[in-house]
């Protein structure tokens, strides 16, 4: 039988959809069965907060370690009505993102441009 | 003094005593083993006399979010805040019990102990989101900054508009690098410091006066 990885690539008109809790479960199911997640459009900061905390209610001995995430950071929004509204530099979500089961996935290298993962079966 | 100034400073106590929080809650954030209970303990030390927590080189040795209440610190200019140390546990995605066995636990003790870090976590994030007015976060000066957690923690605490300021710990030791800090994070204050030896403690009290006021 043909050992493999699954990558699901989700759309941002998906998560656009999708309220914060929804995108939360989405992600820690899909994770937790071993596929790896790439969010085309990544999470906002409360969303992180909460997969973080969703994340370690999830984390059980020998099954399941938690996560590994890393995604390009989010553009910063210098423009005048954004600085009129007295909104924090980072005010636009985090790009392209990838997450994936703590023991299954390696980042290896990340610069503005590029991530790179190293990737494992179960 | 003038009529004017004392007119302006009682009205300016009168509004402070109505609007102005009595006590600010400052978390300690940061990755594990960066020094957030020893600059945590320090503080207690310093402006209460008393400690915080226990320290270890094993990670995840603070595993619930303990508070000091009512520490009072005072600036070189004579500028008081008061203000509640919230040490939390370290913040991570990701805690695998084995880690601890490399540390002499037996099995029972490392998974209790990974599933108690879990909970301090979950808890200390809900914290941040619900409790905390500001936040010094921690990093090891030692470690590479431009850690996925590290950013997502910032642009959390930045989304939160909290006031923070960074502390480069363990500038002691001798791969110490925190102006690769101040370079990850330029929109941020960032203080180098050594919290297990007490070098330049005096500048991070400084800043958090200054911030925290």
């Amino acid at each position: 039988m043909i050992q493999g990885v699954q990558i699901d690539l989700i759309s941002e008109d998906r998560l656009n959809n999708l309220t914060s809790m929804e995108k939360i479960h989405l992600i820690l199911d899909k994770v937790r069965q071993g596929t790896i997640v790439i969010l085309e459009k990544g999470l906002e900061p409360e969303e992180q907060s909460k997969l973080i905390e969703m994340t370690m209610k999830e984390i059980l001995p020998d099954d399941f370690n938690g996560i590994e995430m890393e995604t390009y950071p989010a553009k910063e929004d210098n423009s005048f009505l954004s600085r009129l509204m007295g909104k924090g530099r980072h005010t636009s979500s985090a790009r392209l993102t990838v997450i994936g089961p703590a023991n299954q996935i390696r980042m290896i290298k990340k610069d503005k441009d590029q991530i790179s993962a190293w990737i494992s079966t179960r | 003094m003038d009529i004017f100034v004392q007119t302006r400073n009682s009205f300016s106590r009168f509004l402070s005593a109505f609007f102005k929080k009595k006590r600010s809650r400052i978390g300690i954030y940061g990755p594990p083993n960066a020094g957030k209970t020893t600059l945590a303990n320090r503080i207690a030390r310093d402006w209460a006399g008393d400690s915080v927590g226990a320290v270890s080189e094993i990670p995840h040795e603070t595993r619930r979010a303990s508070r000091k209440q009512d520490i009072r610190i005072t600036g070189a200019n004579g500028h008081m805040i008061t203000i509640d140390i919230v040490d939390t546990p370290g913040v991570t995605t990701k805690i695998d019990y084995k880690e601890f066995l490399e540390y002499g636990l037996d099995k029972d003790e490392a998974i209790t102990r990974a599933r108690e870090a879990t909970e301090g976590v979950a808890e200390a994030m809900h914290w941040l989101r619900e409790d905390i007015d500001g936040v010094v976060y921690m990093l090891d000066s030692t470690v590479d900054p431009f850690l996925q957690v590290n950013i997502m923690m910032i642009g959390i605490i930045e989304s939160r508009n909290l006031p923070v300021i960074i502390a480069a710990n363990k500038i002691d030791l001798p791969d110490a690098a925190p102006q690769r800090i101040r370079s990850a994070f330029p929109q941020h204050p960032v203080v180098p410091v050594s919290c297990l030896e007490g070098k330049n403690v005096e500048e991070l009290y400084e800043q958090m006066v200054h911030t925290f006021r």
